[in-house]
């Protein structure tokens, strides 16, 4: 009968978010059947992403169906995990509430056209950052929250210590991700053969590989670990040694965009940079103040005018660390050592400690 | 003679025995069971056969359920209480029964509403179903919709007081114009309903306070068995007066709207249901004005209801063909016109032979919504498929909860089609 | 019959066309003509004006491309490299596949099934009632997921077959039944076209000598009518048939040097190698489609009998007839009338209910076009699309089939 619209705030001059009211108002004049007022309509694609998240108090995040550690509802029906904590950052930045996000559960198949069409105004589901999705699919993906590649699992008792020698063996794969794609290109360029078992869910996949129904189990090796940690013996299986494929997961928005596109990219970065600065959420808001770091004081916005050139206000990057900590934090309570999942760092370290994670200044 | 007979059959009893009860195989159980069980040799294997199935049946599964655990935090807990014995872990039907039920967002603290709603349910389905209730219970099937609604979504009580309001005062001009002409009645009437809409589109705004009452649920949160239970009602209760709509247009002497009609039945009938979700799922965003995306639960709405309504049609338009000629013929001799004999004369019966069939279609309808856990939607299957077999606690688990699920659409559709093998019987008004 | 009724000439008002029976269907067809051209354009400017905001296109280049990923059971050769439109096919004869044997087997459950149930054996009448509700009454997706599962939990793993000295040996030395499939020996031709890589020609040569020898049994069969209905005595024909039908086919294949291709526990350390291999997905699959399909047929079945009048089974005791022979002459042939066609609309639920394949890993259309395709090149609205026209012609030739069958067993009346 009605639906929400929302007035148009490109044209007002850079307000303090965190004041921002929830200023949804009732339109009149779009009629559509009783049932559709739970149409709840989203933004559009055309119209800035920014204006049209500002409007409507509410980021629309596009995340798994579920996998442990990166993006799954806990027991209370809370998002919890590694993407999340990227939306809830982006939430705070923009709208001054890492709570206001309405998380949008994607599927393989799904994902690229939630973004497409405006359902979703980011997306962050473990996405390979490839050429073909960033050209042909029209996405831009605004930089990597976690490097990833592709690595097999396997029972000890099988004796096998390079997947070389899985010549012959039963693969199961999660599909979704480029794992296909990569699985066919190692087996083809060693020369040996595989039977393929692709299956949608993780879950299923376990049980297919606890089962005996394939040797080896192949996805990220991120989702390996936290798979495994999950089995009822996980010392009997281990993690081959080989990482058969580069996967840079990042976050990434609709193409054309180019504002939204940087304030997503700019926060990411500014998690990472906290992080390399040593602001974390503990100390955040002392060092606003007393920080004599210039990149420190640029970041949280105590000088220079860096937020509003991304049309947000000072605060916008203090939020986001403040709310969901540096990027070493986030790391560590999501799928750090000390969680189920247990990942180590690795290439995800900062570049000053080996790793690859190298965010541009804040200048 | 016969005295001389007489006298010399002196052994002639004259008190009949008592009866003797008959021999142990042809009384009680042991002749049921020789003619039940083992009448032929070859059905005596068949009951030995039976009987070996049932014992592996229950042999594998009863100690597995009776040692079952009902109190564990996770799996790793379950196995430390089961201790290697084997035994299932229902802890974790009652560790995650909310999700199970209503989803993992639908906000924890208004359970009660989605519980009332079904409830109501109950109630506003009986006087359909069972025709010796008072007919005055309609008034509650009429008001459900409008009351459930308000009841799951919430926000302010105006936006269904308003569709309500316009679906009466349609109703009205139906009713002043009919006499008339069926068209304009029902044209006019079609029409007021929408003019009245367009107007609470202005008022609704208005008067909505700034904290309804129910507070407001986007339609994402909705899940688990409550979104089963309502993409099926919504979609059958929307699918009925499309199926009817499109059996007449089948039927149609008018060839546009025939073939449009057939078209769209044969299409919709030669694709698999999980396509169509395809479409609802990737497709039909591209298809709505650019300026606005309508929510992926109105979308699978839209797609199953169309599903529902061509197999509907196919059933109607049975019932239609079981009609006599007659039927259609006497209505013409009474000089009724088109919408006259349908609406009092053909469809008051076609409708009635069609019951049965639409009851069927209904349980396959009900059954199909887990299809939508494919499409990232989680129902009762998407919430096990994802959320709970991902996280940490019950990764592992399988038969648990799938028996749930099992046993809960069971007890469901079996109860649907008792009810519909009963309508039946009860319908069944001719004589064999 | 004269119009009389209807009024003669006069001159034409507006409002006939909404009062007069002659104008005014072509009024109400002209009104769901505009409104139907409106839709369609309504919809097609959004498309494309979603499209041309998005940036995106409508191509079908994609389908030339590498498609990049293996299968695991492929009718007809392919490859990582092969073309999405060649991972399609595989996917479409996948679906046919699984869809034939389905329906196959399925009828074979429904009847053993529906005819148990009219059983005078209280213990299996009441079995059957159990297997058709429990199987009716819970989604076929729950029924997929739980028998794949059971089967690869059940099943032991090949492990047990490989190896110098296996712990279980092949049965009969033929045979092995693992949780990644059946292994079974597969025919191969020594002698025939293609040399030792084999040729499909092989089988058609087979196939086409076993058509040849169906024609002429038939023929055989017709002239031994004849002769009956000419002398009333019937000729023995029968080994004369079993010579048609071996006879030939026993030479081809002594021809083409057939020989059998036998699973080896050796080849391999992690599957056995050699022979056919069914893979688990698709025997999952096809018992799960079959024994739920079954459930429906048995009611057909059981339904389809019992609509047989009592009066008939009596009329055939009366002439004499054995209670096989009621059955077979009289009962069976009346039921078939009711069971085939919703027998048919079951066969077209199996091939539609086989999309459901994604979730078991079987490469079927809806898991390469419609999975993989999909998901690596993001071209939603071109795979779902082609995915619906093939389901549709699918649709469309069964129930064609059906047409067919319906009139030509219809009882001629009047």
């Amino acid at each position: 009968m009605y639906r929400l619209r929302y007035p148009k705030v490109s044209d007002q001059p850079p307000i303090n978010v965190a004041d921002y009211q929830e200023e949804v108002t009732m339109n009149k004049s779009v009629l559509f059947g009783a049932m559709t007022v739970a149409a709840l309509a989203a933004g559009a694609a055309a119209a800035g992403t920014l204006d049209d998240v500002k409007a409507r108090g509410k980021l629309n995040c596009g995340v798994t169906t579920g996998l442990a550690g990166f993006a799954a509802p806990d027991a209370n029906g809370e998002w919890k995990g590694f993407d999340v904590a990227v939306c809830r950052a982006v939430a705070a930045a923009v709208l001054g509430d890492a709570t206001a996000v309405e998380f949008v559960p994607t599927t393989g198949k799904t994902r690229f056209t939630a973004l497409a069409s405006g359902e979703i105004d980011m997306l962050a589901r473990n996405t390979t950052w490839t050429l073909s999705r960033d050209v042909d699919l029209k996405f831009d993906f605004v930089g990597v929250n976690y490097y990833d590649g592709q690595g097999f699992m396997v029972p000890k008792e099988l004796g096998v210590s390079s997947a070389k020698d899985l010549d012959g063996a039963t693969v199961c794969i999660q599909t979704g991700t480029t794992t296909e794609l990569n699985l066919a290109d190692f087996f083809r360029a060693n020369n040996i053969s595989y039977e393929p078992v692709p299956i949608e869910t993780n879950a299923e996949g376990t049980q297919q590989y606890l089962a005996g129904a394939c040797d080896t189990y192949t996805t990220d090796a991120s989702g390996l670990a936290s798979t495994r940690a999950t089995f009822e013996n996980p010392g009997d299986h281990t993690l081959l040694p080989e990482i058969i494929s580069k996967e840079p997961l990042g976050p990434l928005v609709r193409h054309g965009d180019n504002e939204w596109g940087d304030i997503v990219r700019w926060t990411l970065n500014a998690l990472i940079t906290a992080e390399e600065l040593g602001v974390s959420s503990a100390n955040v808001t002392e060092m606003t103040t007393s920080t004599t770091n210039p990149e420190i004081a640029r970041l949280l916005g105590s000088e220079g005018t860096l937020g509003e050139m991304l049309g947000l206000d000072a605060d916008w990057a203090k939020r986001a660390i403040e709310t969901q900590g540096n990027y070493g934090e986030i790391f560590a309570k999501n799928i750090g050592e000390d969680t189920p999942i247990g990942l180590a760092r690795g290439l995800n370290a900062q570049w000053t400690d080996g790793g690859l994670l190298y965010s541009p200044p804040f200048r | 003679m016969s005295d001389l007979h007489a006298h010399s059959v002196s052994f002639v009893r004259t008190e009949t025995i008592p009866q003797s009860a008959p021999p142990m195989t042809a009384s009680g159980p042991l002749r049921w069971g020789r003619e039940n069980l083992f009448a032929t040799p070859a059905n005596g294997a068949l009951t030995l056969v039976a009987l070996f199935a049932i014992y592996l049946i229950l042999s594998a599964t009863v100690p597995w359920i009776l040692n079952g655990v009902w109190n564990a935090g996770s799996l790793s807990e379950c196995r430390e209480i089961l201790n290697g014995t084997k035994g299932a872990c229902f802890a974790v039907l009652a560790d995650r029964w909310d999700q199970l039920i209503f989803g993992y967002s639908y906000p924890a603290d208004e359970y009660w509403r989605p519980t009332l709603a079904f409830i109501l349910m109950l109630v506003a389905i009986a006087p359909v179903l069972f025709f010796d209730l008072p007919r005055k219970l309609l008034i509650v099937t009429a008001l459900f919709p409008f009351v459930a609604f308000w009841l799951i979504w919430g926000g302010t009580i105006w936006t269904p007081i308003f569709a309500l309001v316009g679906f009466v005062v349609g109703y009205f001009v139906y009713a002043r114009f009919v006499t008339r002409s069926f068209a304009i009645g029902f044209f006019g009437g079609i029409a007021a309903a929408l003019a009245t809409w367009w107007v609470s589109g202005f008022i609704v705004p208005t008067l909505a306070p700034e904290e309804p009452f129910l507070s407001s649920v986007p339609s994402r949160d909705l899940g688990g068995y409550m979104l089963n239970m309502m993409l099926g009602v919504t979609c059958v209760s929307l699918s009925l007066p499309l199926g009817i709509a499109l059996a007449l247009g089948r039927q149609s002497s008018m060839p546009l709207i025939k073939y449009l009609c057939v078209i769209f039945i044969e299409f919709i009938r030669g694709v698999p249901l999980i396509t169509l979700l395809f479409v609802a799922s990737v497709m039909l965003s591209y298809f709505f004005p650019p300026e606005r995306t309508v929510d992926l639960f109105i979308r699978v709405v839209i797609m199953i209801t169309m599903f529902s309504s061509a197999y509907i049609a196919e059933v109607i338009r049975g019932g239609l063909a079981a009609l006599p000629k007659g039927q259609f013929e006497a209505a013409d001799s009474l000089g009724l016109d088109y919408a006259q004999a349908m609406r009092l004369i053909i469809l008051p019966q076609a409708l009635k032979i069609s019951i049965p069939g639409i009851v069927n279609i209904a349980v396959g309808l009900f059954k199909d919504t887990t299809l939508v856990s494919v499409i990232s939607m989680f129902d009762i299957i998407g919430m096990i498929r994802g959320p709970i077999l991902a996280s940490t606690d019950w990764a592992g688990l399988y038969w648990e909860l799938f028996l749930f699920a099992c046993a809960v659409f069971f007890v469901v559709c079996y109860g649907i089609s008792q009810y519909s093998q009963w309508l039946e019987r009860r319908l069944a008004t001719d004589h064999r | 019959m004269s119009t009389t009724t209807d009024p003669q000439g006069g001159t034409f008002r507006l409002s006939m066309l909404l009062n007069d029976s002659r104008y005014r269907s072509l009024t109400l067809q002209a009104i769901a003509a505009i409104i139907l051209a409106l839709a369609i354009f309504q919809l097609y400017s959004n498309l494309a004006e979603n499209l041309r905001i998005a940036g995106l296109n409508i191509s079908y280049a994609f389908l030339g491309t590498p498609a990049g990923y293996d299968l695991n059971q492929t009718l007809i050769d392919y490859n990582s490299q092969s073309s999405n439109l060649r991972a399609a096919f595989v996917g479409i004869l996948n679906t046919l596949l699984v869809a034939v044997l389905g329906c196959i087997t399925a009828t074979v459950f429904g009847v053993i099934a529906g005819v148990l149930r009219l059983s005078n054996n209280w213990l299996v009448r009441k079995l059957m009632a159990f297997y058709v509700e429990i199987f009716r009454n819970i989604p076929v997706l729950i029924w997929i997921i739980i028998i794949f599962t059971i089967m690869t939990a059940v099943m032991p793993g090949p492990k047990l077959y490989l190896g110098a000295e296996p712990e279980r040996e092949l049965i009969g030395g033929l045979f092995a039944f693992t949780n990644r499939g059946i292994y079974v020996p597969a025919p191969f031709f020594t002698s025939g076209f293609g040399g030792e890589e084999g040729s499909g020609l092989n089988w058609l040569l087979v196939i086409g000598v076993l058509v040849a020898s169906f024609f002429a049994a038939r023929f055989v069969t017709a002239s031994a009518n004849a002769k009956q209905a000419e002398t009333g005595v019937r000729p023995n024909t029968m080994y004369l048939n079993l010579a048609i039908w071996f006879v030939p086919v026993a030479i081809v294949l002594f021809i083409l040097g057939l020989s059998w291709d036998m699973p080896d526990p050796l080849a391999n350390r992690f599957n056995l190698r050699g022979g056919l291999q069914i893979g688990a997905p698709l025997i999952a699959l096809w018992f799960a489609l079959s024994i739920y399909t079954g459930a429906f047929i048995a009611e057909n079945v059981r339904a389809g009998i019992q609509a047989v009048s009592k009066g008939q089974t009596e009329a055939a005791s009366a002439l004499g007839l054995r209670p096989g022979r009621t059955m077979s002459l009289v009962v069976l042939p009346q039921a078939l009338r009711v069971i085939i066609p919703p027998l048919i609309s079951q066969y077209l639920n199996i091939t539609k209910n086989s999309s459901l394949a994604i979730v078991v890993g079987y490469a079927d259309i809806t898991a390469t076009l419609g999975g993989i395709t999909l998901n690596q090149t993001g071209r939603a609205i071109e795979c779902v699309l082609l995915l619906m026209a093939f389901y549709l012609i699918i649709s469309l030739l069964i129930s064609m089939g059906m047409n067919v069958y319906n009139n030509a067993m219809k009882l001629k009346e009047r």
